[in-house]
């Protein structure tokens, strides 16, 4: 859709907030604005690796910014790094697996059936309302400290915001649309194939975030619990021989899992949600 | 033209709680007239058009005959914003050819360049001539316009009316639509109906040629008559021309 109309139309229903947002991408001050956006964390940085070889932060305390780059470097080709990383990359996926599929099953059950709503949603609300963390030793009682007490965790911790917001949006069908579904002859299945699950999609997506986020939480505790491989495994180990500069390498990890977590959400977004008045492209 | 029957209502009678809507209301469209159904807000017109398109449930005392194909158009467009111009069209329609019928349709109100748009990129108008095309693709008998373009400008309104009246002439399906817009009403119906206090209390047959104008003295007339129909003062009339 390249004619003016249809553009002048789109814009016409782009949030303003929207389109400040998108503006400075084909801004000319963009390049200076992304500088000075860095220009205090490079700051921060540089005073940082001053003060450490000034000896004024000892290394037990926070190692210097050069010696974190040089330790990642090594913790990389040691395949240190990449084992554990990988240990907790599966312990996500695999309760996340879980948890949102079950989220998932559990917001459609209670979502579509008013029969679901009253047998699923009351036990749900009142779980939720659990610090999921708190079940901590409880999961140790009963899943001992292999992976399963870990797995269990996240799972836990993801399912929860997948099921909340998943049963929300379905609620949340627009009536009207679903009369006009009726109107031009769709059943039940075509009204929850062509209305319903269309629509509650955006708030399920978010949702999805969330879990994602919380399931980066859930791993973090879960590997304080006794693990012998992962990145929070890598964290403890290091606390023991006072390797500042190994723990904060797996804090940056932790970040960027989150970062390609939200980078990954993001994307399904595009495309599931190309419909988006904000993001439909020209 | 397989199914050329009447729509036919007798004694249609709605409650909601101790408030009755409808009440005993009997109505007879001929098979390809273009009726208007006017009436103040909250005199059952929408209520009404509901039970014809099968949204609301028919009470069992009333005797309602509707030819089989029926198809609506809401006074917003109801587009599903996650399908594609063409999709929203061909929603519901059974066989492999639904994209080409759909096609067709969207052709036929001039909306042929945007099959692949999203719903939320068209204007106003260009929405609900989709939503009219969605209703035309399935060949309907019967044809129910609720308040279809009263969110529309003026100047977009006056071009929908004569795709509708183009598209009428051209599938000839039963045509019924409510409006508060007197005007719309006499430019557009062979019979304008006021509805009151849930009863028909008048059926009006509109004798004029199309295209009409609203200087037509016969139109001003009918006009008048509809408005003092639907209890407006004479002097509010008058001013109002």
């Amino acid at each position: 859709m390249s004619d003016t109309h249809a553009i002048g139309a789109r814009r016409a229903l782009a949030p303003a907030r929207l389109r400040e947002v998108v503006r400075p991408s084909n801004g000319a001050g963009f390049g200076l604005s992304r500088y000075k956006r860095f220009a205090s964390s490079i700051v921060i940085l540089l005073l940082w690796q001053g003060a450490s070889m000034a000896g004024l932060i000892a290394p037990r305390t926070l190692a210097a910014p050069t010696t974190i780059v040089a330790t990642a470097w090594e913790l990389i080709l040691s395949g240190e790094l990449p084992h554990n990383l990988f240990v907790s990359l599966g312990r996500v996926a695999a309760g996340l697996l879980i948890g949102v599929s079950s989220g998932v099953t559990l917001a459609l059950i209670a979502g579509l059936s008013k029969r679901g709503e009253e047998i699923v949603d009351a036990p749900m609300q009142m779980l939720r309302t659990l610090p999921f963390l708190a079940l901590v030793p409880l999961f140790i009682l009963w899943f001992g400290i292999g992976e399963a007490p870990k797995i269990a965790l996240v799972s836990l911790g993801s399912a929860f915001p997948v099921y909340l917001t998943l049963f929300a949006g379905i609620r949340g069908t627009d009536p009207k649309l679903m009369e006009a579904g009726r109107v031009f002859g769709l059943d039940r299945a075509g009204l929850i194939r062509h209305v319903v699950l269309p629509g509650a999609l955006p708030s399920g997506l978010v949702g999805l975030r969330y879990a994602l986020g919380s399931a980066l939480l859930s791993l973090v505790i879960a590997e304080q619990i006794n693990a012998t491989a992962g990145i929070g495994f890598l964290i403890n180990d290091a606390r023991d021989f006072l390797r500042t500069d190994v723990i904060v390498v797996g804090l940056v990890v932790y970040a960027l899992l989150g970062l390609l977590a939200d980078a990954l959400v993001r994307t399904v977004e595009r495309r599931a949600l190309a419909w988006r008045p904000n993001l439909i492209k020209g | 033209m397989s199914d050329q029957r009447n729509v036919s209502v007798r004694g249609l009678t709605r409650r909601f709680g101790t408030n009755t809507v409808l009440h005993g209301l009997d109505l007879e469209l001929e098979p390809g007239s273009f009726t208007a159904l006017l009436g103040r807000s909250g005199s059952g017109k929408t209520t009404l058009l509901r039970t014809l398109a099968g949204l609301d449930p028919a009470p069992a005392e009333a005797a309602i005959e509707l030819p089989d194909r029926v198809a609506a158009v809401f006074q917003e467009p109801r587009l599903l914003p996650w399908k594609r111009i063409w999709a929203n069209v061909a929603l519901g329609l059974p066989g492999a050819d639904a994209k080409a019928r759909a096609e067709r349709a969207l052709g036929e109100v001039g909306l042929a360049r945007h099959l692949e748009a999203w719903p939320t990129t068209l204007s106003g108008g260009e929405a609900q001539r989709a939503a009219l095309a969605r209703a035309l693709v399935r060949e309907p008998r019967l044809l129910l316009l609720d308040e279809p373009f009263a969110a529309l400008d003026a100047l977009t309104r006056i071009r929908m009316h004569a795709l509708v009246l183009d598209l009428w002439r051209a599938h000839g399906p039963t045509t019924l639509i409510v409006t508060h817009d007197v005007d719309e009403a006499v430019l557009l119906a062979d019979r304008v109906l006021v509805l009151d206090a849930g009863r028909i209390a008048a059926d009006i047959a509109v004798d004029m040629p199309r295209p009409r104008s609203h200087g037509d003295a016969r139109f001003v007339a009918l006009r008048r008559r509809l408005l003092s129909e639907l209890g407006l003062e004479a002097e509010v009339i008058r001013e109002a021309a």
